[in-house]
């Protein structure tokens, strides 16, 4: 299933006919689409669809098999300049343990050319309600607020584009609250996101388009005005089955 | 190539400031060190073998296998929660990473011959003297080789399920020129003969040096790209 957004401006992110594989196994097996400014994808699919591959050939952490991948129109792998474009949030907090959240936000922030480091983190921490223990070594944070540091981290060089893997796993209600705020901000200001979670009223809340992966492909694909959630979470519970 | 080297002392400071933290790795190269200074001492017959003879080849051997403790953890604290994908998804390129993490393993394995060079001198009585200088540039020059290929081979044993075996058995092959030419050097100095003497193996060492730090450099990417 192919499927094209146009948000009037030049789309942040171009699929075509995207594959990959993995030996044999292809978990990319032609996805196509296309996200513009301010939009924001949300997409579901069971354990080994392919959603977190897609993520990480947007990230620039896997080549492509085959077809094409744009991200603010660098083809991938676009090395370094593509790069900075992004940001990543995973399930995995991607952090160091033995530093302090201050200390790893500092570090991503500088990675990244960040302008004004110190003003960018305190910014990235307070969005994220971790000024107060910011000093603390992450080793000594609960998973919940590990995760919020992941998520300072990678917004601190404000992505154009933000790719999320499961963002709320371990956050809680007030850490979700957070995200879901944030995320909003960001897609105010014309950031595209693309949201992996197995949650559907959290991912439809944010969404502007949905989509079920399964097996590497979009079985099913809708803009916001479209989505159903009834026959939204029928589709998902099919591909569930599925696998 | 200036954003190469900055980056690349980013991720050093960030090595090393892990490293400071937990000092796990440092203490253990040092105790390390120390015992092996130690047992080589008592295992020695003075009748046999001279110190000048001796203490070279002891020198090398604690650097070696100390170096590796500290070499091993230089890609382990990137398997933390995935760490590695959040510098591999930045903009720096794989060459900074490199150098960072080989820029962090070099102060490492400077730090520990600090502490080594000076409990050598003093356990086996060495006639230092004049040498000391030179010694230390001998000592430097080698950790620059090891710390080159060990920091290439801890990048590709680290996913690896024998990562501690794997590094000494891919690294060492390697290691072996570096240590001949530093120990070789090491041993006309420590004996008394004139610097221009061990000219010959510094230039190997130096040769090495740039040989392996640009191969290197240049494979890492392809031990993180798929």
């Amino acid at each position: 299933m192919s499927s094209t957004i146009s948000s009037g401006g030049p789309p942040i992110v171009e699929v075509a006919e995207l594959t990959r594989a993995f030996g044999t196994r292809r978990a990319l097996a032609g996805v196509t689409f296309s996200l513009g400014r301010g939009e924001c994808l949300a997409l579901f699919g069971p354990n080994g669809a392919g959603k977190t591959t897609l993520l990480r050939v947007l990230a620039g952490l896997l080549r492509p098999s085959s077809g094409s991948a744009r991200v603010s129109g660098i083809q991938l792998p676009g090395g370094a300049l593509a790069r900075s474009r992004v940001g990543l949030i995973s399930h995995r907090t991607m952090l160091y343990e033995a530093l302090s959240p201050r200390e790893n936000v500092s570090f991503a922030a500088r990675l990244y050319g960040v302008r004004d480091v110190n003003a960018r983190v305190e910014d990235s921490l307070r969005r994220m309600s971790m000024l107060e223990r910011g000093d603390a070594p992450v080793r000594s944070l609960s998973r919940g607020m590990q995760q919020r540091v992941s998520i300072a981290r990678a917004m601190v060089h404000t992505p154009q584009l933000v790719l999320a893997d499961e963002p709320y796993s371990g956050l809680d209600d007030g850490g979700a609250r957070a995200l879901t705020s944030l995320l909003g901000e960001l897609r105010s200001a014309g950031t595209a996101i693309i949201v992996v979670t197995h949650n559907l009223a959290e991912g439809l809340s944010l969404a502007t388009h949905a989509a079920v992966m399964q097996r590497g492909r979009f079985v099913r694909y809708d803009p916001a005005d479209r989505i159903d959630a009834t026959a939204y979470s029928t589709t998902y519970r099919e591909a569930l089955a599925g696998g | 190539m200036a954003d190469v080297l900055f980056a690349a002392w980013v991720i050093a400071r960030k090595d090393l400031a892990i490293e400071f933290r937990t000092r796990s790795a440092f203490f253990s190269a040092v105790i390390f060190a120390l015992l092996g200074l130690v047992i080589f001492y008592f295992a020695w017959d003075p009748t046999a073998v001279t110190v000048n003879d001796l203490a070279p080849g002891v020198l090398w051997v604690i650097f070696t296998f100390s170096g590796l403790l500290g070499l091993h953890r230089s890609f382990g604290v990137e398997t933390e929660d995935h760490a590695i994908d959040g510098l591999l998804a930045s903009p720096v390129s794989r060459e900074s990473i490199f150098l960072g993490k080989a820029i962090a393993n070099l102060i490492f394995v400077a730090a520990v011959q600090l502490i080594a060079i000076p409990a050598l001198v003093v356990f086996y009585n060495l006639p230092l003297g004049n040498v000391a200088i030179p010694l230390i540039a001998i000592a430097f020059l080698a950790a620059v080789g090891l710390v080159a290929v060990g920091t290439l081979f801890s990048a590709m044993a680290v996913n690896t399920r024998l990562a501690e075996l794997l590094l000494p058995m891919l690294s060492l092959p390697f290691f072996v020129p570096i240590v001949i030419a530093a120990s070789q050097s090491t041993a006309k100095l420590l004996s008394g003969r004139p610097i221009v003497e061990a000219a010959a193996w510094i230039k190997l060492l130096i040769a090495f040096d740039i040989i392996f730090v640009a191969a290197c450099t240049v494979a890492y990417p392809f031990t993180v790209d798929d």
